[in-house]
């Protein structure tokens, strides 16, 4: 099984340093794009590979390239911005790769930047990721060294700037524009859909935002091709994924795996199965905004598709699971109450709606929860739908909890009906 | 035009626009809160939501904000879906479950667009059981109070504050549920335009602290159309009083003028109406000498004054640009046209004459504020507009976004999707160029900036309009840098579509207006669509002009060089708009000086007779604008006898004088159509506002609110029968509830107010489309058009660069929009704003006269050294001192005036 994002880490022996990955066959794919590729030739073989966002969303990443604005009258500077501020909760997969590795993000992000001939580029790093940012920053400074980033890369006609930048810490900026506001030093609030970061981004001009994991897979395609990248995915989605798992499995981690294994093998296979006494209730495919699976799910791939027609997402590949000795109500508040915190305050539904969730939710694990509220819930969930909201933040922070109004209903009538929480 | 559908009925509405102003445009009611029609779309509180169906066979349709969305040719969407509106309803819900029940103690209730939109949307029953959050407030200074609990979090504030009116101390703090706006620290809102917060926040959270201190609900106010008369802009305002008390100014709109909004000059400076200083009984000094102003009854007074008119075989009337024009025309009646002076200085008269004639003789229209909004490129010279014309400095601030939207334009995005517009254009400016003496507060948005005397002011307009075209005079000796600007600015306005100038007379240099006369002309001449636009000092000074008359100058000389019996003052102040000397020498020269006025002025004080006049609030009249737009003002309340309309006044007196027939000028109407008949300049005057005779459905127009209360009580402490409204004759407005209280001709709207929407929102029903005209037309008409003829040519006569001189300085006026207006700074959240005397030098001056900002220098004015502190401003041209216009211990100095300075000595008056 080949692991193209993690093989060359060797756990117990510290992050890949510039020798190792350059002996490894690092920025050979620098090299090979340009000195061999036309940018538009990368964007080409990227949109071949099929490549789709690991961050959550699965925007194939060769179409996001494509409608840069190119040639010699597009508005300049444009911008890569990868997005290291990873805080969905029940994920770290990009914590993972860039402790792990770092120079594969960097040469990722010079490759994207290539293809569409970008000026600057940013990674935009969480502020907890104190050992990723001393990481990158040393890093950068070697790929500046080697001329791998800066005027001129390699004696060619690109130059790249490439910048890292520490985020202040808000959920909310793992959506793009938001980053991009607060990249600008504005507010970490959404921009409006349209036009696309692609068109009016950072600053206005042309821009492309990728997630971590998206960025790593770049050198990999460009080394190896597209057939090669398809080939890897079990099902129609292409490449490897990082599939993460937390709650109480005997062995919690990530694992580079084949776009497509099913839940079960990670959660039985690489996981360790649950922990002695404890079954399997239900479990979030993909980070803490997407809804419950549950054990009859356990056979699906885990591929965009899938899930999605289980009636959940892929999103970050990181499962959080549910035990059956764990208050599913007690699970979904703490859910609740970290996205109300999290809500960036623009829109009415989001800001003043997940706190009124939160509130119900906190007095039913109270037992203080009254009848009338799981029809306020389940309403409340349609009301903070996709469109209703400005940006996705409430729909994804609505989805373990229509769920789990679905799967354990009556866990939830049974803490009214008990004016109790049963597992206290 | 395309159609669109709505509850499957179809509609023909403009191309280009959201659906929700196309909704509101017709007619609907959709609830909506940070939309705005001057800030636009940004989809914050998601309350404007509407359905949007595929075709005629999609049942389900999905939610969409309308003001998000373009309406586009063919889109069918539902206001009244039941989904649709219980979403709207849940929107309300959200923002209930924090905002306090308090509307019978908040200042806004009865006119709350919160109050509306909750009952538009039939939330009603609270299902949360937890405590609301709450906040601590600020207190933002004189005009605004603060009540964060009441926030609802649309955004409103922090984007017109921030993002329309460029000010910096008002933000948006905090994050998720725990939003704050306010200042980062406690204190007084900077802005000059913080008084619209309190119309544009859509509940009680910035309201007005001036009316909280009189505190009357909208519905318990008598109102009346109004024209605001601290600047030359003309802005209409709604102006409203109880209990024979004014108590606040909210905007009116007028689509050609002040748009959506007012300066803080306009909205808080009314307290003057209210207070001491009025003069509120007749007074007249009853021995000889130096005996004092007694109070005596109206009818001696008439009688005085009717002996003088009888006696007098010679009277000046010295009128006033603040006056409307029937009182001005009514004492240039009175005294004869050969004796009326226009109540202004000479060289303020001589440069708002020559303004009249610029924009008589020239081929260039002047602009009103939506022009100035609408330019993409603006040069300003010799203009501090900010403290000059301060909605002006809100529209020029407004016209650098113009260019840039070029690059929304480019990426599709609509021009009223306001956050992507900004985060596409960002900090893009169009090209605006100012050249003051000093900095002024538009310089952060100017492109270039130019700090010099007024004549190298003039020097560098002069020498833009040689580089646009070769007939315009050249400017000798100019220096490279200031070729390589006038080329600059000349390049950029050539590449405009619709740039504009602007000038004014507050640098007080006819050099200047002539400058941007020649630039204007030039552009013309390229065939541009180019705007001119003047700063006139006053309310009326552009009618006053036009009345035509002679000046202070010229009055005070002849009533020392002639037989001159009696000299009439009407509404003016000597010393505010000339040197104290000739008040002297008036006084000692004339017999007999009759002041006409509402405040006690020094002109009043020394007069021997004194007639208590109507302010603006009790009076009825027309002002001209700086535009030239004659504009209708109407009294909000009678005034309270014994104060009259000064035209009453001289009408009566000429009556009693048996100068005038007792069934002349019976009506206000009768006034104008003279006044349109022997001055055919103001022949529209006759045609800006309904006769008095007008009715709608035979009903007069209400001044008050048909939920005005207390009637019957108001004046029970004086007699329990209730006393007939007072009749006004003069116009088609009733002083009364009873009358019609529908949309009625825009020149006469008394308030805003349609069925569920109470609060200023309403006006949306009174345009003919969003953000457009109002129905009917915006009213005022415009007295002067450019000429085809355009038979004058480029002015000619180009000054000398300044030389400061050796210990001389050039002492030129420093305006502030607080402290500098005669009127305004009577009312005390004004004053509390205006600085004190001071004189401005630049750093090298200072050192070299040894003051400092914590030593005193001495000035001399006409041979009396003042010492004043020191300010120093960085950029001040060598050789130029400034001092603060209007403020009372600088009143009657003659400004510009060469004049020594040094560090004062001890003994020196302060």
């Amino acid at each position: 099984m080949e692991r193209p994002l993690t093989g060359r880490m060797r756990p117990g022996e510290g992050p890949v340093d510039l020798t190792a990955y350059e002996n490894a066959g690092g920025y050979g794919a620098l090299k090979k794009a340009l000195h061999q590729m036309a940018p538009q030739e990368v964007i080409q073989l990227v949109k071949d590979a099929n490549l789709r966002g690991r961050g959550g969303a699965g925007f194939p990443a060769g179409i996001k390239w494509s409608s840069v604005p190119s040639g010699n009258d597009s508005p300049r500077p444009k911008y890569v911005v990868a997005d290291a501020d990873e805080m969905e909760p029940g994920t770290f997969k990009d914590r993972f790769l860039m402790e792990g590795d770092p120079h594969q993000l960097i040469e990722g992000v010079i490759l994207t930047s290539y293809a569409i001939q970008a000026e600057i580029a940013y990674v935009f790093i969480r502020w907890e990721y104190t050992r990723a940012r001393r990481l990158l920053e040393q890093a950068i400074a070697e790929a500046y060294q080697r001329n791998y980033v800066g005027s001129h890369i390699l004696g060619t006609a690109y130059s790249l700037e490439l910048k890292l930048h520490v985020s202040a810490g808000r959920y909310i900026t793992g959506e793009a524009s938001s980053m991009l506001n607060s990249l600008e030093g504005r507010r970490a609030v959404p921009r409006p859909r349209d036009p696309l970061p692609t068109l009016s981004g950072l600053w206005g001009k042309p821009t492309v935002t990728h997630n971590v994991e998206t960025l790593c897979n770049v050198p990999h395609i460009v080394n190896n091709g597209a057939e090669w990248f398809k080939s890897l995915g079990r099902t129609q989605d292409a490449g490897t994924k990082i599939y993460g798992v937390s709650g109480k499995v005997n062995t919690p981690g990530c694992w580079e795996l084949p776009m497509g294994v099913t839940v079960r093998e990670i959660l039985e296979g690489h996981a360790g199965g649950m922990r002695d006494g404890l079954t399997l209730r239900g479990f979030l495919p993909g980070g803490a905004s997407t809804d419950f699976l549950t054990d009859q799910h356990l056979d699906l791939p885990m591929d965009f598709e899938s899930i999605q027609k289980a009636g959940s997402r892929l999103g970050t590949g990181g499962i959080v699971v549910l035990d059956d000795q764990t208050c599913p109500v007690g699970m979904v508040y703490n859910l609740i109450a970290f996205f109300a915190r999290e809500s960036c305050g623009w829109c009415t539904p989001c800001r003043e709606g997940l706190p009124w969730l939160a509130e119900m939710l906190a007095a039913i694990e109270k037992g203080e929860g009254r009848p009338q509220y799981l029809e306020i819930l389940a309403d409340q969930c349609r009301l903070l739908g996709p469109g209703n909201t400005f940006c996705p933040l409430a729909s994804g922070a609505v989805e373990p909890l229509q769920s789990a109004l679905k799967y354990f209903r009556e866990d939830f009538e049974r803490h009214i009906r008990e004016k109790r929480c049963p597992w206290r | 035009m395309v159609t669109i559908y709505v509850d499957n009925m179809s509609y023909e509405v403009r191309e280009g626009q959201n659906l929700l102003g196309a909704c509101l445009s017709l007619g609907f009611d959709i609830p909506h809160f940070c939309w705005h029609p001057a800030l636009h779309s940004v989809g914050s509180c998601r309350l404007c939501a509407v359905k949007i169906f595929r075709d005629e066979n999609d049942t389900r349709g999905r939610i969409f904000m309308s003001c998000m969305t373009p309406a586009t040719d063919g889109v069918r969407i539902s206001i009244n879906d039941a989904e649709v509106r219980h979403f709207r309803a849940s929107v309300i819900e959200w923002l209930m479950l924090n905002h306090p029940h308090d509307c019978p103690v908040c200042d806004e209730g009865g006119e709350c667009h919160l109050q509306d939109m909750t009952v538009m949307t039939g939330h009603a029953y609270r299902r949360t059981h937890k405590k609301k959050r709450t906040y601590p407030n600020q207190n933002l200074g004189p005009f605004i109070n603060h009540e964060m609990n009441r926030c609802i979090q649309c955004y409103r504030c922090v984007r017109f504050y921030r993002d329309y009116a460029g000010g910096r101390d008002l933000d948006a703090f905090g994050v998720h549920s725990r939003m704050y706006f306010g200042r980062f620290k406690e204190g007084t809102l900077e802005n000059e335009f913080s008084g619209n917060l309190v119309e544009i926040c859509p509940t009680g959270v910035f309201t007005d602290k001036t009316l909280k201190k009189h505190y009357t609900r909208k519905w318990d106010l008598q109102t009346a159309p109004s024209i605001c008369v601290h600047c030359g802009l003309g802005c209409n305002i709604i102006a409203g009083e109880r209990y024979s008390t004014l108590r606040r100014i909210l905007n009116r709109y007028n689509g050609q003028v002040n748009g959506y909004f007012l300066c803080d000059r306009g909205r808080f400076g009314y307290e003057f109406v209210n207070r001491d200083r009025r003069i509120r009984e007749p007074l007249a000094r009853t021995g000889q000498g130096e005996s004092a102003l007694q109070p005596i009854t109206p009818d001696e007074a008439l009688n005085r004054l009717a002996d003088l008119i009888r006696s007098s075989s010679c009277m000046i009337g010295i009128g006033s640009p603040r006056a409307s024009l029937e009182a001005n025309f009514a004492l240039r009646a009175l005294v004869g046209e050969e004796n009326f002076s226009t109540g202004m200085a000479q060289a303020e008269q001589d440069r708002v004459s020559l303004i009249a004639d610029v924009l008589r003789d020239s081929p260039v229209r002047s602009a009103s504020l939506l022009a100035l909004e609408s330019a993409d490129a603006a040069l300003v010279l010799g203009e501090d507009v900010t403290n000059t014309a301060p909605m002006m400095a809100l529209y020029l601030r407004q016209s650098v976004r113009q260019k840039p939207m070029a690059i929304a334009d480019r990426l599709k995005i609509p021009r009223w999707l306001d956050a992507a517009v900004r985060g596409a254009v960002q900090e893009e400016k169009g090209p605006l160029f100012i050249a003051t003496p000093a900095a002024t507060g538009l310089d952060d948005v100017a492109a270039e900036t130019l700090r010099a005397a007024p004549d190298d002011i003039a020097r560098l307009g002069l020498a833009v309009a040689h580089e646009l075209d070769n007939h315009a005079p050249r400017v000798a000796d100019l220096s490279a840098e200031q070729h390589a600007l006038a080329a600059t600015i000349a390049k950029a306005l050539r590449e405009a579509e619709r740039p504009v100038v602007v000038s004014g007379t507050s640098s007080m240099s006819p050099a200047i207006i002539q400058a941007a006369a020649n630039v204007a002309r030039a552009l013309h001449a390229h065939g541009l669509d180019v705007r001119l636009s003047f700063v006139v000092p006053e309310c009326n000074s552009m009618g006053a002009v036009l009345m035509s008359g002679f000046s202070i100058e010229e009055a005070v000389e002849r009533a020392e060089t002639g037989p001159i019996d009696a000299v009439i003052l009407l509404e003016n102040d000597l010393c505010t708009r000339a040197p104290r000397e000739l008040l002297s020498k008036l006084r000692a020269s004339c017999k007999n000086l009759v002041v006409i006025d509402h405040c006690l002025t020094e002109s009043a004080a020394d007069a021997d007779l004194v007639l208590p006049a109507g302010t603006f609030a009790e009076s009825q009249g027309t002002l001209v604008n700086n535009e030239g737009r004659a504009q209708r003002y109407y009294a909000v309340f009678p005034p309270h006898e014994p104060i009259r309309e000064s035209r009453h006044w001289l009408r009566e007196a000429m009556i009693a004088a048996g100068r005038m027939k007792s069934e002349q000028w019976e009506s206000f109407d009768d006034l104008v159509t003279q006044l349109a008949r022997t001055l055919p300049v103001f022949e529209a005057v006759s045609n800006i506002a309904p006769p008095a005779g007008f009715r709608i459905v035979g009903r007069k127009v209400a001044r008050q609110p048909h939920r005005y209360s207390g009637r019957t009580a108001m004046l029970a402490n004086v007699a329990v029968e209730e006393p007939p409204p007072p009749l006004d004759r003069d116009s088609a407005l009733s002083f009364s509830m009873e009358g019609f209280q529908g949309i009625s001709p825009p020149a006469l709207t008394p308030r805003y107010w349609a069925p569920g929407w109470n609060s200023v929102q309403a006006l949306n029903k009174f345009q003919e489309e969003i953000a457009g005209p109002l129905r009917g037309g915006d009213p005022g008409r415009r007295l002067i058009e450019p000429s085809d003829k355009a038979s004058r040519n480029y002015f000619d006569q180009i000054p000398n660069a300044f030389l400061p001189h050796d210990g001389e300085w050039l002492i030129l006026p420093a305006y502030h929009i607080f402290g500098s207006e005669e009127l305004s700074v009577l009312s005390p959240a004004i004053a509390e704003r205006a600085p004190i005397a001071y004189l401005a030098l630049n750093a090298e001056d200072a050192k070299s006269l040894g003051v400092s900002e914590e030593v005193l220098a001495g000035v001399e004015f006409a041979g009396i050294w003042v010492s004043l502190p020191v300010q120093i401003i960085v950029g001040l041209p060598q050789g130029i001192a400034l001092v603060p216009k209007g403020l009372e211990r600088l009143k009657g100095i003659a400004l510009p005036v060469r004049t020594r300075i040094r560090k004062a000595e001890t003994g020196e008056q302060r």
